[in-house]
């Protein structure tokens, strides 16, 4: 009885594991993106997820719009967001050193906390969504229903901006720019209409992160923290590569499970969320552009 | 059309004169207050309506009553974010004008009590920071009324063993301890652990590593042990996580408790419908009935200078952050009585009137807050006072008193406080024990 309870407990961190990894992978995607199309590192993704999710909020409860309103809003706002940051801050650091555009999304980063919690949104704010509680049981498996919706969401987005990287002639001309700015620019290509593209399509991915999130969590400035997970996330997948934004994701949920699940009873806790943090070392150490990164990358 | 050089040399001398200007305007004949307020940073959804109602009360006080006894109350917040270092630099800045502070913060009390004896200056930390400095034989400087973490953890097991029939029904009962792995979330650990080897109850202890945001696996183990009981020691958005998560699993929520910090109403509004029945202890009643409420529109609201929107007024930190104001100042006002002043008191003689608090239930009425909090009464020896606790519950829209006030064991956790003392005050400190007889 106790060994079939434990291969449950087993299949049941397992499973959670891949769900957690699929959420965590969205918002590395966010990430992967910019990077991959501007070459430039967002430090403020979790920030953009909790903006995100202060609109759609805001959307719901203050103004009183209907939910799938509501979520199209927090879409809409930060495809214009995304566009306004590359357009407002970040054109003006091309050229500059990378140190330049980190820093810079750094200092958004610690702004957006900030502002955060004024007006409306000093306190928690529910964002539901018409999802049951109960989980799904299929067998040994216990599925809450946001995890499994947030599954599915990260799994087509992935696959949609993967299509766009290697088959629309868009996706090309992104990855022309992300390789090298100024021979892109020879060839004829608008490379600040790109970068606006890269911004505004980290926008969308946070926006469905923050309404998922937001959903699982409620939506104050703690959002931003899901943030933290992205660097272990792209650094064991590959900074610019979306198949690793999965493998990463995955990894690091079911690392986390696992830790939480055999090893934190054992030492008291603590395990659970520096075990991801330990693999990206040793992902640095071994392996520095990820399992699917381009081997010639830049780091800070 | 005004010169660049005009803007410089304004802004400059602005810059340069602003922190003079208001040391200025905190000078006089006022007793000043400092504040460490975390309103930004990752826990301001607990920290804003705490410092809200700190605002409130003080400006209640100084509008109802011109201050204390006559004497105005100024307030300076410094914003700590919850950081310890931040909030350390904001002693250091205020300290020279502070007779009294409220760390906030379990982690910036520990920093502040070795400094208070040399500065002169109470650290009251209500409810939280170092249970040990309860011992006021030890730690003159530092009160913790009206209880501390481990009156609170032996009130959470009284309150089972009532629901089970009686402590003697604990036996073989499973409860599980899931807290925030800090030291704070671990306070309570020690007092569960003696009373589970007293009382025969089966005891599991599940960190949750901070932020918290992600806690299914504690949440798979809970489902594997399926305690009879959970006491939860969250912080910020561990709480809500972990009420969600207790509804996702089918967990009754009626036996999922929380400590205070663990039961205001960002933690369980983010969990929906799913909240409704859980449960939180807490030193104070929540809702906005009480006559001090209808004082705090009169003379604060309607004259627009409410710190929070009016609806706000009754939230848990809301009222908490008005009790600790309330608490401030009766111990102000006890010390003014003594040494019959007219004028701010000195630290020193603050520190008389924390010690000598006697808040009694016709006090808590003419103050509007009767039924608010029970009657107080610190001592030389005993800094956390005979506070009592309660259960507070959700219904889905709001918290509600649900049991009586609980008598902590005292006979189980004041022995382990004083030990406690020893080591933190007399053997880590070096601090000479008083003779309480003596300062009668």
């Amino acid at each position: 009885m106790l060994e079939a309870l434990d291969l449950q407990f087993t299949i049941l961190l397992l499973s959670n594991g891949v769900m957690i990894g699929l959420m965590y992978s969205l918002i590395a995607l966010g990430f992967v993106l910019v990077y991959k199309a501007t070459d430039a590192v967002n430090f403020a993704q979790g920030e953009f997820v909790m903006i995100a999710g202060f609109v759609a909020v805001g959307a719901l409860t203050v103004a009183g719009i209907p939910l799938w309103l509501s979520i199209l809003a927090a879409l809409v706002a930060m495809v214009g967001f995304g566009f306004a940051l590359e357009r407002v801050m970040l054109r003006k650091l091309i050229g500059r050193p990378i140190i330049a555009v980190v820093m810079a999304t750094i200092g958004l980063a610690a702004i957006l906390r900030g502002l955060g919690p004024f007006g409306i949104f000093q306190g928690t704010r529910p964002l539901p969504l018409p999802l049951r509680d109960e989980p799904f049981i299929l067998g040994p498996l216990f599925i809450p229903p946001i995890q499994l919706l947030g599954g599915i969401v990260s799994l087509v987005f992935l696959a949609g901006f993967g299509y766009f990287f290697l088959k629309s002639r868009k996706g090309v001309a992104m990855r022309a720019v992300a390789d090298n700015q100024q021979v892109a620019m020879a060839m004829g290509i608008d490379v600040e209409r790109y970068f606006g593209l890269a911004w505004a399509m980290t926008g969308v991915v946070s926006a469905l992160g923050g309404v998922l999130w937001g959903n699982m969590l409620g939506v104050d400035v703690n959002l931003a923290l899901v943030g933290f997970k992205v660097f272990p996330v792209v650094i064991l997948g590959g900074l610019d590569s979306i198949p690793g934004a999965i493998i990463g994701g995955l990894i690091v949920g079911l690392v986390e499970n696992l830790a939480a699940g055999y090893i934190d009873p054992y030492v008291g806790g603590g395990t659970k969320d520096f075990a991801p943090y330990v693999l990206m070392i040793l992902a640095l150490m071994i392996r520095p552009y990820g399992i699917f990164g381009k081997r010639i990358i830049e780091r800070v | 059309m005004i010169s660049k050089r005009f803007v410089v040399v304004a802004v400059a001398l602005a810059l340069a004169l602003g922190p003079l200007a208001s040391a200025v305007l905190a000078q006089g004949p006022s007793i000043f207050i400092p504040l460490l307020v975390y309103r930004t940073g990752p826990y301001a959804p607990s920290g804003i309506p705490n410092a809200n109602g700190f605002q409130d009360y003080f400006n209640l006080l100084n509008e109802r009553d011109g201050g204390i006894n006559g004497v105005k109350i100024a307030v300076e917040e410094c914003e700590t974010q919850y950081d310890t270092k931040q909030g350390v630099e904001c002693y250091e800045r205020l300290k020279s004008k502070a007779v009294l502070i409220n760390p906030y913060s379990t982690g910036i009390t520990y920093q502040l009590i070795p400094k208070a004896p040399g500065d002169k200056v109470v650290v009251h930390s209500m409810g939280y920071g170092m249970t040990a400095s309860a011992d006021g034989r030890y730690f003159p400087w530092v009160f913790n009324f009206p209880m501390t973490y481990w009156s609170q953890a032996s009130s959470f097991v009284k309150y089972v063993g009532a629901q089970e029939g009686g402590l003697e029904k604990l036996k073989g009962k499973k409860i599980v301890h899931i807290f925030h792995n800090s030291p704070y979330g671990k306070e309570a650990n020690p007092t569960l652990e003696t009373l589970a080897k007293a009382h025969g109850f089966e005891l599991t202890l599940l960190a949750v590593d901070h932020p918290g945001q992600e806690q299914k696996a504690t949440w798979l183990q809970v489902r594997r042990i399926n305690p009879d009981w959970i006491y939860l020691s969250g912080w910020g958005v561990m709480n809500g996580v972990a009420v969600k998560e207790a509804a996702g699993i089918g967990y009754k929520m009626d036996r999922l408790v929380g400590n205070w910090w663990s039961g205001s109403e960002s933690d369980v509004i983010p969990a929906g419908d799913g909240a409704k029945g859980y449960k939180s202890m807490t030193f104070h009643a929540p809702g906005a009935g009480f006559k001090v409420h209808q004082d705090v529109i009169k003379h604060v609201y309607d004259k627009g200078k409410g710190a929070a929107k009016k609806e706000a007024l009754g939230e848990v930190y809301h009222n908490r952050g008005m009790i600790n104001a309330m608490l401030n100042a009766e111990a102000i006002r006890t010390a003014m009585a003594k040494y019959n002043l007219k004028t701010a008191p000195t630290g020193e003689q603050v520190r008389w009137g924390f010690e000598n608090l006697d808040l009694t239930e016709a006090q808590l009425d003419k103050l509007g807050m009767k039924g608010m909090i029970r009657p107080l009464k610190v001592s030389c020896e005993n800094h956390e006072g005979n506070g009592l606790a309660a259960v507070q519950q959700w219904d889905g829209k709001q918290w509600k008193v649900v049991s009586d006030w609980i008598e902590p064991m005292r006979n189980v956790v004041r022995p382990k406080l004083e030990e406690a003392a020893v080591q933190e005050g007399g053997e880590k400190l070096k601090y000479a024990k008083r003779d309480c007889s003596k300062e009668k």
